[in-house]
């Protein structure tokens, strides 16, 4: 088995989607979460809040700097994630499939190193 | 026993490359140890061989001396992890004689990990050259001409991912196995497309590419004799690669088909690529490959380009127009409009696809307006094309029409 990094990227400036539209992503998000814990995929999920509520540290120094905003200026910033356990790339790419279907955004798959 | 002739060890060993290389990846699940063994087992068969003759199973020779190889590599290295140790504790080496069972599930298992959509397009054509066609990293860097070190990072890279993503050694399940399946016969025709017609280098043909391409494709055949569409790719690539001999004249410029002289074709090819078309037909499942095989054999079919039957052409594009709605399709459809109602019936319809960027559009717009005797506008057309060519052959016959045509012009 290995677990995966099922991350969601939100491109900056994107229109938000009405309001029925986000109450249908959280039913069906909630629904798949579900599947997810039945089916023992599960490890970890959650969603982020916007990325103007980041705030980044550096501790490389002598001195911790802390800073306002997102680590990275690209204009994708990650907006939740799951971390599932799947038995290969496939099965992970299934999941997926149906993770991006549930939350209306591309996904990305990225596995973890072995501990 | 009997001692190889010289370059007999490498055909051997290029037939077998897959086959060691999938064998050991099945049993230890690393592709790196897999592709080292393989080589090391070669450079034993080179030592060997030229005096004690080629073993009457050189396949399994290779595969079991690789293989032993691979267990006395992971038996110094004790701090291999613990599976390698269990392959070590499960087996003791092999008598070399024993034969080799059920390697061709294993080849397809490593084709479909090479041609993973998970890896980038090149890097799949890469891996399967390399690991399955035997292709060292020079000559598979030299294929595509890139730098030697680009690609053994293209291909150190795609097996990193491989194991790090643990993308699975099988062949996919039936619910996915069309999609995937589309995937590997891509990679192959990509193969072998780029030795028929190289986009870029000196060279107007590749036969190297053409005769890999065809191979794999036999293979792939033989793993999966009733998916049609394997078939119709095996057939497609004969009746292309039949007619190599008479595709380029002797100053380097294309011969178009109804130029070509048919005594040069290769009958032995064709032959057999009409009875993978005939068996297809009886199977009535028509896809692309197999459609474009048909059309193919159509071509192939006339002793002379005056008996072409271009309706049936036309009805074949008309099918593979449903099958495969793309522009291009489109373009060589109006190709076989041409001939049957004429090149004023066909002008239209390729002026109303948006192919600007690739240069067979231009080069059909060319030849119907050269054909219409509206030279100065198939001059124009000609540069268009001459703009966007890459392949020499190519360019050296779009540069003699042109030169022809603007001739008749003045």
């Amino acid at each position: 088995m290995t677990q995966y990094l099922l991350s969601v990227w939100h491109t900056e400036g994107d229109a938000m989607p009405p309001e029925d539209e986000i109450q249908d992503m959280y039913t069906s998000v909630e629904e798949f979460n579900e599947e997810l814990r039945q089916s023992g995929s599960w490890v970890f999920a959650g969603g982020l809040h916007p990325p103007t509520t980041a705030t980044v540290v550096d501790g490389t120094g002598s001195e911790v700097v802390t800073t306002d905003g997102p680590f990275s200026e690209s204009k994708e910033q990650i907006g939740g994630f799951w971390v599932v356990e799947a038995a290969d790339l496939d099965a992970a790419l299934d999941i997926a499939a149906r993770g991006s279907r549930a939350c209306h955004g591309r996904v990305e798959v990225r596995p973890f190193q072995d501990e | 026993m009997n001692t190889p002739a010289h370059g007999e060890v490498e055909a051997v060993y290029r037939a077998a490359f897959g086959t060691v290389v999938a064998s050991l990846t099945a049993r230890f699940r690393d592709l790196d140890l897999a592709e080292e063994m393989a080589q090391e087992a070669f450079v034993e068969a080179v030592r060997r061989w030229p005096t004690e003759g080629v073993p009457p199973n050189p396949a399994g020779w290779l595969t079991v001396t690789a293989r032993n190889r691979a267990l006395d590599r992971l038996r110094r290295e004790s701090t291999r992890q613990a599976r390698h140790e269990e392959a070590m504790m499960l087996t003791a080496p092999e008598d070399p004689r024993a034969p080799v069972t059920s390697v061709t599930d294993e080849r397809l298992r490593l084709l479909f990990t090479c041609c993973h959509p998970a890896l980038a397009p090149e890097a799949q054509v890469a891996l399967t050259l390399r690991l399955l066609g035997g292709l060292t990293v020079p000559e598979v860097a030299a294929a595509f001409l890139v730098p030697e070190r680009t690609m053994a990072q293209r291909l150190t890279r795609a097996k990193r991912k491989i194991t790090a993503a643990n993308i699975p050694y099988r062949v996919p399940r039936d619910a996915e196995l069309p999609g995937r399946l589309r995937g590997v016969l891509a990679v192959l025709y990509l193969v072998f497309t780029e030795g028929h017609l190289p986009g870029s280098g000196e060279a107007g043909l590749r036969e190297d590419l053409c005769l890999e391409a065809i191979r794999l494709a036999r293979v792939l055949r033989e793993l999966m004799p009733d998916e049609p569409e394997v078939a119709g790719l095996l057939a497609l690539m004969l009746l292309t690669d039949a007619r190599r001999a008479a595709r380029v004249d002797a100053g380097g410029a294309v011969v178009t088909l109804d130029a070509q002289d048919r005594s040069l074709w290769d009958r032995a090819m064709i032959t057999e690529g009409h009875e993978l078309v005939r068996a297809c037909l009886r199977r009535n499942r028509p896809g692309h490959y197999q459609l474009l095989a048909a059309v193919n054999a159509v071509h192939t079919d006339a002793p002379t380009a005056a008996d072409t039957d271009w309706a049936q052409v036309l009805a074949l594009y008309d099918q593979l127009y449903a099958v495969t709605p793309t522009a291009v399709v489109a373009l060589n459809r109006a190709v076989a409009l041409a001939e049957v109602q004429g090149p004023a019936a066909a002008l239209p319809v390729v002026d109303r696809l948006s192919l600007d960027g690739y240069h067979p559009f231009h080069a059909t717009r060319a030849d119907l307006l050269r054909r219409l005797g509206r030279g100065e506008e198939a001059v124009a057309a000609y540069d268009r094309a001459l703009e966007l060519a890459t392949n020499p052959a190519e360019r050296a016959f779009f540069i003699r029409r042109r030169a022809t045509v603007a001739g008749e012009v003045r």
